[in-house]
């Protein structure tokens, strides 16, 4: 009934057609949705440092208000650019990809790390972007420090497509909440990082109870990405907390 | 001329209005057809996110189901499941990027289960047993129709699972702060998948107790 031309003719015209409507789409929304993730990227960077909840209308200007330097830190831990202006979303520390960076990081390259100040009562809180795997896809968030480079201040996380009542838990409050207090080097000044320790900190050595939270139960996997993403990316940041404190 | 507008179908006659309300109950796609069940136990833990895929669903169904009967008769039958297939994912790819333009959160609770609209069997099903067939006004009735019936069943799932998951509905909290204390508990197990599942079989169980022409004949 219809010859082979047809056909071919056919899904070649609908194929172009609804590529061209696709990157249309795509192109007309792009500013709306960088938006949108830049909101959510500063929402979550305020809450690590226990600014949570901030409605969406007014993240970006609370985020300009509390946030006072935007610092970019190289492998060495030198800084090699801190913005203070009000446009935070223009800063360089901002813009870096830090899914990139771990790559690089990863292949011995150099890289970029990015970390953000926020003054709250006269004391600076320090807040280290993180990403990291999960069990289904990316995992992230943002950890907190007091100024002394040690202590947690808060957490907060989020994920792609962890397994729902399970390896999402990490999104909820109830698992951030343990992570105030922690914390990430020893007394001799080694780094410990936080884990996330499977059958509960109960069940470990008193002394490594600071550096350990429970983890989820039926998450293993995600717990455990939580732990290595916590490991692999505080770690570079040691160089630059040692030059500090 | 009068002659001809009293030969053309009003745009809504008893059958016409017949597509649109036979799905909501005794055509239902999940409870009577069996469709979509997955994507049911999915997204109805909240009522938000079971609303939002309710109205994505309805919006692709129905647009594919007109898309596709406007084309219906210069569709190549042997390439017809590749056409709807394409048309479908266009739909669904341009309803996904508008949540995530103007429904962020939403459309970061739904995730993966947008994309996954495509493989709702409702929305194939209906392009091959009906829109293949039909004039594009039917057929977009038909769509919407569908959408709506599986809508339906997601928002009651949804009530139920978030009042006793959550004990809130639509996010704000409804079991007052006093049940608490008297020793209430929200049920855990609401929150998971196979509590959707025993949800929709009650559902199944009430209406066929109801509408004895669904039950099958043994």
């Amino acid at each position: 009934m219809y010859s082979n031309g047809y056909i071919f003719r056919y899904a070649s015209i609908m194929v172009i057609l609804v590529a061209a409507i696709l990157s249309a789409a795509a192109m007309l929304l792009k500013p709306a949705q960088q938006r949108n993730e830049d909101v959510d990227k500063m929402q979550s960077i305020l809450a690590a440092a226990g600014l949570r909840d901030v409605p969406v209308k007014d993240a970006i200007q609370v985020f300009n208000k509390s946030v006072t330097d935007m610092i970019v830190i190289d492998k060495n831990g030198s800084v090699v650019d801190d913005y203070k202006d009000d446009n935070k979303q223009q800063s360089r520390a901002f813009k870096i990809n830090l899914k990139d960076e771990l790559y690089k990081k990863s292949i011995g390259k150099d890289y970029e790390l990015a970390l953000y100040v926020i003054e709250n009562d006269g004391e600076k809180i320090y807040i280290v972007p993180l990403r990291g795997v999960g069990l289904w896809g990316p995992i992230w968030g943002n950890i907190a420090l007091k100024s002394d480079f040690k202590t947690v201040i808060g957490v907060t996380f989020g994920h792609k497509s962890e397994t729902p009542g399970l390896g999402a838990e990490i999104e909820t409050i109830n698992f951030q909440n343990q992570f105030p207090g922690k914390l990430i080097f020893d007394e001799n000044g080694n780094f410990t990082s936080v884990r996330v320790v499977k059958g509960g900190i109960a069940n470990i050595p008193v002394a490594n109870q600071i550096h350990a939270v429970d983890a989820v139960s039926g998450g293993t996997i995600t717990s455990n990405g939580t732990s290595e993403m916590l490991k692999n990316v505080l770690e570079s940041y040691v160089p630059y907390f040692k030059k500090q404190g | 001329m009068s002659t001809a507008k009293q030969e053309r179908e009003p745009l809504f006659s008893s059958k016409n209005r017949k597509l649109l309300t036979s799905p909501l109950n005794l055509n239902n796609p999940i409870t009577v057809q069996v469709l979509g069940v997955c994507s049911a136990l999915a997204v109805t833990a909240k009522l938000k996110p079971a609303f939002v895929m309710a109205i994505s669903v309805t919006v692709v169904t129905a647009l594919s189901n007109y898309i596709i009967s406007l084309l219906r008769n210069g569709i190549p039958p042997r390439i017809r499941i590749i056409v709807q297939l394409v048309i479908i994912a266009l739909l669904v790819i341009v309803v996904d990027q508008l949540l995530k333009a103007y429904v962020y959160d939403v459309s970061k609770q739904l995730s993966v289960f947008v994309g996954l609209i495509i493989t709702n069997c409702i929305v194939m099903g209906r392009l091959e047993a009906f829109a293949m067939s039909n004039k594009p006004w039917p057929s977009l009735l038909d769509g919407i129709g569908n959408g709506l019936g599986y809508g339906m069943i997601l928002m009651i799932i949804g009530f139920f699972r978030e009042l006793f998951g959550s004990g809130s509905l639509w996010g704000f909290p409804v079991i007052p702060q006093s049940f608490y204390e008297m020793g209430y508990k929200n049920n855990g197990f609401m929150i998971l998948p196979p509590m959707a599942l025993i949800l929709v079989g009650i559902i199944i169980w009430v209406q066929r107790s109801r509408n004895k022409e669904l039950l099958e004949e043994n």
